[in-house]
């Protein structure tokens, strides 16, 4: 797709299995996909479709797993992280690569200051003084937008707001100029209107950074105003992937398509009943065999149920994982 | 304040159409030091003064962000949270006044769905003790039809009426609501508290539930309290909906009057901040960033409650003197200073105001640019 000077992240037929007493849990199961530097990109599902396990196996934290099992290749800025030894991945997450969590709270240390929290990661990775570290971490608590800064900055998690928290959280994972941010629901956790303001200021700091964003979220709304290219994952593998405008005018996998109908909008009329997806996301230890959405598929055929349908291009050169996807392509989708 | 409040009923609403009427509803929790002379030293005002009507067969929305007070309001109005002030009458009669016998009876027409479907149920106890110990502690059924009316509650709401001996834990998310939602019907109730009951459940699952809800409504003419912060979905399910800020409630109208022209700054804001599923649309739309958190609760500013984070606030006014839910239009109440019934302030962006001058309410500039939003 793009040439290779051009890539950031280069994720190859990534797979993550847990053990478990019911058998092996196929988190991710065969997942690829590139991103360039600067871009935006959504990754959207609902819980358990292997987002977040998807995230923490491309910043080398699933391994940290006893009873994981990682295939595939994560290359990062030309090299394959997976195949590092612990030590040099430490030198790119929280540097090149960094990641907000979903929960600011449970995600900041209750018992150390901000101060400590956002000069260990400068300090450890551009090797600066403490006192370069401190400067630097006003200007980036100022950045965020956090009032009266240098004061703030001794201040301990549980004096923050949930949102002033997430804004700490952001400063601490831009506070290396990282390349990737990788932001796990950043919002979810969070009010409409502090949302509005989180998102409002991601935007305006990959637009200042240059950095590029990796959102992952269940919310189709977030994605639809912050991403330039989406990826949709069921069942730990991607069911389509396009730019954002692709998808939101017409979705190629029958389950984007479930997805976006089954969300009321405020800016169309309001109808009598939602459409909705019939069934229950499946159990990751025992899928089944063809297409992991088929049971709850309105185009399935005999061939879902067999055979599982990998993410190839439609007659409409769109990504789709799915044989029925045609079908889709010539209906309008309301 | 009261009096404005107290008469709130609809438009052309018979007294009798009203099932729940709410009148000055205050709900302060104590917030004490000293251990083991607890002297009280201040109050969380969770609700701090409501007043509304919950008509016969309506869905009311109650929409408002966390801390709010809404599931605080919607446990009060049941009687689980102790009333600081204020009166709750359910057809006619003061539920403050009853206990014991008499409560309990009134609590079989009143029900409630939880948000957590996972710590709403016990899960030492099978779908069958789960779905019919309302039914054992009203008395509504011998012994041997409680199995058979079990059975049939958990058909009405899409569970297989054969896993009465299963427990909890077997089931999902959406399942687990749907066991909830068997459990609040299993007493016939008229009126049913609907606490958030689809954040916690996936994308795929929450419009089954909605549609659900509304299947059950239609059925048995229920009447509900629908508790949400998610304000395209209280759109969709409401017949009418109450927006509320800081414990009080801050507008109030019908549906299609609250998100057609929203007249209070807070719904204003409130609704552009609704990221819509659209890139297109999206890039068109001009958020209203509102700065700064909601302030707690056990410190609400003076005047207005909203006059900290309002674009539109008026000093000596807003920040002074608490404005009332008043009636601006037929049916549609909003407690604001700067709305009169010809004018209303108009919040727009951070980018908009820049260009023009938004901060101080204009007299003369009604309904005209209204009209392309």
């Amino acid at each position: 797709m793009n040439p290779p000077s051009d890539i950031l992240l280069n994720v190859t037929d990534l797979a993550v299995t847990f053990d478990s007493q019911e058998g092996a849990v196929h988190a991710v199961d065969g997942v690829s996909f590139a991103i360039s530097p600067g871009e935006t990109v959504g990754l959207v599902g609902e819980s358990g479709c292997g987002k977040s396990i998807s995230a923490l196996a491309i910043l080398g934290l699933v391994r940290m797993m006893s009873n994981s099992i990682i295939t595939g290749s994560v290359e990062f800025m030309g090299r394959d992280l997976l195949a590092l030894p612990e030590s040099e991945v430490r030198s790119v997450r929280g540097r090149d690569m960094a990641m907000i969590f979903q929960d600011p709270v449970t995600s900041l240390n209750p018992v150390l200051s901000i101060e400590r929290q956002m000069t260990e990661g400068i300090e450890n990775h551009l090797g600066v003084s403490h006192a370069d570290a401190v400067k630097r971490s006003v200007e980036l608590l100022e950045m965020v937008g956090i009032p009266k800064a240098a004061e703030r900055l001794r201040d301990y998690p549980h004096q923050f707001s949930g949102g002033m928290r997430q804004r700490v959280m952001i400063a601490i994972a831009l506070s290396c100029n990282p390349k990737l941010l990788l932001a796990d629901e950043p919002t979810t956790a969070l009010d409409v209107t502090i949302q509005a303001q989180i998102l409002h200021l991601m935007r305006q700091l990959s637009r200042d950074y240059q950095a590029a964003i990796m959102l992952i979220t269940h919310d189709l709304g977030v994605v639809a105003g912050m991403t330039e290219r989406i990826l949709v994952m069921y069942a730990g593998r991607i069911v389509e992937a396009a730019t954002a405008k692709e998808i939101f005018a017409s979705p190629h996998h029958p389950y984007t398509v479930g997805l976006l109908r089954s969300v009321p909008r405020l800016d169309r009329p309001r109808l009598a009943t939602l459409q909705s997806i019939e069934g229950l996301p499946p159990d990751l230890a025992h899928l089944p065999r063809g297409c992991a959405f088929a049971p709850r598929c309105v185009l399935r055929t005999e061939r879902c149920r067999a055979e599982r349908p990998e993410l190839t291009p439609t007659t409409a050169g769109r990504l789709s994982a799915c044989f029925e996807s045609d079908k889709l392509v010539k209906t309008a989708v309301a | 304040m009261a009096a404005t409040a107290a008469t709130l009923p609809s438009p052309g609403a018979a007294p009798d159409d009203v099932l729940v009427g709410i009148r000055d509803l205050k709900v302060h929790f104590p917030i004490t030091s000293g251990v083991v002379i607890q002297r009280r030293i201040g109050a969380v005002r969770a609700v701090d003064g409501l007043s509304f009507d919950v008509m016969r067969g309506e869905t009311l929305g109650l929409v408002g962000e966390s801390g709010c007070g809404k599931s605080t309001t919607g446990r009060a109005i049941l009687q689980l949270e102790k009333l600081t002030a204020g009166h709750v009458h359910y057809e006619g009669v003061d539920l403050a006044r009853l206990s014991g016998g008499a409560l309990r009876r009134q609590r079989r027409r009143m029900q409630m769905i939880f948000q957590d479907p996972y710590a709403s149920l016990n899960s030492r106890m099978t779908l069958g003790h789960i779905v019919g110990e309302p039914l054992l502690v009203h008395k509504l059924r011998a012994r041997d039809e409680r199995v058979d009316r079990v059975k049939e509650l958990l058909n009405l709401v899409g569970i297989n009426p054969n896993t009465v001996n299963r427990y909890p834990h077997e089931f999902s998310g959406g399942q687990r609501q749907r066991i909830g939602i068997a459990r609040a019907l299993a007493v016939e109730p008229n009126f049913i508290v609907c606490d958030e009951p689809i954040s916690a459940l996936d994308v795929s699952i929450r419009a089954q539930i909605i549609n659900l809800l509304q299947e059950l409504q239609r059925r048995f003419d229920l009447t509900y309290l629908f508790i949400a912060h998610d304000l395209s979905v209280v759109r969709h399910i409401s017949d009418r909906v109450a927006v509320m800020y800081l414990g009080r409630v801050v507008e109030l109208a019908a549906n299609a009057e609250l998100y057609g022209e929203p007249l209070h700054p807070y719904t204003q804001a409130l609704l552009s901040a609704v990221p819509i599923p659209d890139p297109v649309v999206e890039e068109r739309r001009r958020p209203v960033v509102l700065t700064g958190d909601v302030p707690s609760p056990a410190s609400p500013p003076p005047g207005c409650h909203f006059h900290t984070r309002c674009p539109a606030m008026q000093q000596g006014l807003c920040d002074v003197d608490d404005p009332v839910l008043t009636e601006i239009r037929p049916g549609h109440f909003a407690a604001c200073h700067l709305v009169t019934a010809t004018d209303y302030p108009k919040i727009r962006s951070a980018e908009d105001t820049a260009a023009s001058t938004v901060a101080a309410p204009r007299p003369d500039d009604s309904a005209a640019e209204r009209g392309t939003s």
